[in-house]
């Protein structure tokens, strides 16, 4: 890697080469990442307060495979578990982490600000929003059914929200006038959303445990519900990476080299809140993985998209099934909030990390 | 939804250090006497109270001693209830917030007793400056704090004979449906569910040893941290399902729109032999997080759910 780390946001259009990208092969990370992943799920499936051995697991898993006849002698209740309860909730986890991980890599990406995850421009202020009006007004029966179409609506929303105030203020869409306008209205919609729990005190701990963050209920009806979006999202920024590597060197710089930027710019913002709105409507407001997964990336082995956007995909769905598995199993059967365990886990690594890699790319 | 979470409020009570339960006054002055001589000392959960006339305005920001006010006689001197308080539906229901008091509210109803279900906010110290008395029934952990509790009130409010005779009453009532529950051999066990993020009781609940007079136990009692957590854990889908419990109480009927069929249909419970059986019955969440007369009437459901079981 010739000297192409400077962090985002620095103009380096003096040295960059004729070809724009030199090479980069992003095999051996992605590789070590699968790596991570399978160990993650192996392990995500075969812990849980009843005690199934392994083999059982996957003699079931090999028993249930179609093609395959093999006879396994699992108990129903044995199967329910693995295949209802833990299985939904590791391939969730999955999902969302790998979410949360890669939209956060394309924002840093736009915004060419390390700070930048995917909540930046209100998903998570209009998630909460729209999570606490069922909440607090839904009765009953409804409440399930509704909560994640409200916290799709509301993150959805809130972007477009901020989009239109960013775009139309200042004198032209510049990325500073874009997150400052996420900053108003995610305060506007936080305010909204504390008014509304506060007026509902018998309703506070289902909004608590919500904004905080659960797979405790995953289903493989919330796995249907969330995949479309998030296989739709990845290919976007997947198919993107290279252009976000170009915007990396300043925008007007990117549109010298014949890139529209404010095009990318939207595409990846829009691919990436579809599939964020996605991944927090059933899980609720996981903070910290969208940070902490590209950057530890970029400071293992790469700065370069092409790098980043797939291995924080699949490490970050890594991370979240392992930060899942500590949720459960700490204070078993009880559940601690996985976002606690994203902070309270994550924070520390990634400390230990950037102090340990000080001439690293940030 | 419309009612105060009894864990909640559980939390909230031994957060600062409240649940300290009242002791009442056994003994002499509350059981020989058939009427109040006032001013009256009462030994409550919140201090030693003086009530020093008869009360005519009672503001009741407990929902159980509303049910229990009225069960005794009382109703007739109680001014506001607060806005959790939808029992008896005489009462009469105000927007009063009991998690969140407002003094000045209270004042506004010219109160001379306010009964509370725990003070986190300092009412009593607040109240005492305008010479009201502040009873505090903090949530019962079993029967015999009930039964106190009525005393309490009933000397309090001078209806000390009645309520004698109301747990006369409600002592007779759960006798008869205990000895007319059908035997069984082991014990029946039972999920009981307070919400859907799998919050339970232990058998050594106030909920918990009612059921136990029927020979029920709580799979919660075997969940870790049970104790810790009050007798109030939160269990988890693999957890329940593992331990295949004979029956499931559903607590979240009316919060959370839950019933027999929403259950069955939750992935991986339909193999449970409660739902196989048909054995996951409904409760009212209101009369399940109170520890008032209503008690009961659940304790009679859950007999007659056993009764269906044993004929069939």
């Amino acid at each position: 890697m010739p000297n192409r780390t400077r962090a985002p946001g620095q103009d380096v259009v003096a040295d960059l080469p004729a070809s724009v990208l030199p090479r980069v092969s992003a095999r051996r990370p992605v590789l070590v990442a699968l790596a991570a992943l399978i160990g993650a799920t192996v392990l995500g499936v075969s812990v849980g307060p009843a005690d199934i051995p392994l083999a059982t697991i996957f003699s079931a898993l090999l028993g249930h495979l179609p093609l395959i006849h093999y006879h396994s002698h699992v108990s129903a209740i044995d199967w329910d578990v693995i295949w209802q309860i833990r299985l939904p909730r590791v391939v969730l986890g999955g999902l969302v982490g790998a979410m949360l991980a890669g939209g956060g890599a394309a924002y840093q990406g736009v915004f060419r600000n390390p700070l930048a995850d995917p909540y930046l421009l209100g998903v998570a202020a209009g998630a909460g929003l729209g999570a606490t009006l069922v909440i607090v007004n839904g009765s009953g029966t409804n409440v399930n059914h509704l909560l994640p179409f409200a916290a799709f609506a509301g993150a959805v929303g809130a972007v477009i929200l901020t989009y239109l105030v960013g775009v139309t203020s200042g004198r032209r869409a510049s990325t500073a006038s874009i997150v400052l306008a996420g900053v108003a209205v995610a305060a506007l919609l936080t305010a909204m959303q504390t008014y509304l729990q506060q007026h509902h005190e018998p309703d506070l701990q289902g909004v608590y445990s919500w904004i905080l963050g659960s797979l405790g209920t995953a289903s493989w009806s919330d796995v249907t519900l969330v995949l479309p979006y998030v296989t739709l999202s990845a290919v976007v920024l997947f198919l993107h990476r290279r252009l976000l590597d170009v915007m990396r060197v300043g925008e007007e710089e990117a549109g010298a080299l014949g890139i529209h930027a404010a095009r990318v710019r939207i595409i990846v913002v829009a691919a990436a809140t579809l599939g964020t709105a996605a991944a927090v409507s059933v899980s609720g407001l996981i903070g910290f993985v969208g940070i902490i997964v590209p950057h530890t990336v970029r400071l293992l082995s790469n700065a370069s998209y092409r790098v980043v956007i797939p291995v924080s995909m699949i490490g970050g769905a890594a991370f979240l099934i392992l930060a899942d598995v500590a949720a459960r199993t700490v204070q078993s059967p009880a559940e601690i909030p996985i976002g606690v365990v994203t902070a309270f886990v994550g924070a520390p690594f990634f400390l230990f990390l950037l102090r340990s890699r000080r001439t690293g790319v940030l | 939804m419309s009612r105060t979470p009894r864990r909640l409020v559980l939390a909230v009570a031994s957060t600062f250090g409240l649940v300290a339960f009242s002791t009442g006054v056994p003994g002499s002055a509350a059981t020989s006497q058939s009427s109040t001589t006032y001013p009256v000392q009462i030994a409550a959960a919140n201090g030693n109270i003086t009530v020093p006339v008869r009360p005519t305005a009672i503001v009741s920001l407990s929902p159980t001693a509303t049910e229990m006010l009225y069960a005794l006689g009382a109703g007739g001197q109680v001014k506001a209830v607060d806005s959790f308080s939808d029992y008896p539906k005489s009462a009469p229901r105000t927007k009063l917030d009991a998690l969140n008091p407002n003094v000045e509210a209270i004042v506004a109803y010219k109160p001379n007793l306010v009964v509370v279900s725990g003070d986190t906010t300092g009412l009593t110290a607040e109240l005492a400056k305008f010479g009201i008395p502040v009873l505090s029934d903090p949530p019962a952990t079993n029967l015999d704090q009930e039964y106190q509790q009525f005393a309490e009130l009933g000397r309090a409010t001078d209806h000390v004979a009645q309520a004698k005779a109301e747990v006369t009453k409600i002592k007779g009532q759960i006798a008869r449906i205990v000895s007319s529950a059908p035997p069984h051999g082991k014990p029946i066990t039972y999920y009981f569910e307070l919400d859907q993020t799998y919050y339970s009781e232990t058998s050594s609940t106030f909920i918990g040893q009612v059921l136990g007079l029927l020979g029920m136990k709580s799979i919660a009692d075997a969940a870790k941290g049970a104790a810790a957590s009050g007798g109030y854990p939160q269990l988890s889908a693999e957890f329940i399902i593992k331990s295949n419990p004979d029956y499931i109480f559903l607590a979240d009927t009316i919060c959370c729109g839950q019933n027999a069929k929403k259950v069955s249909q939750r992935p991986g419970w339909s193999t449970l032999r409660a739902v196989r059986d048909g054995h996951v019955v409904g409760l009212n969440d209101d009369i399940a997080s109170r520890w008032g007369p209503r008690i009961v009437d659940l304790l009679r459901r859950v007999a007659n759910s056993l009764t269906q079981h044993s004929r069939a």
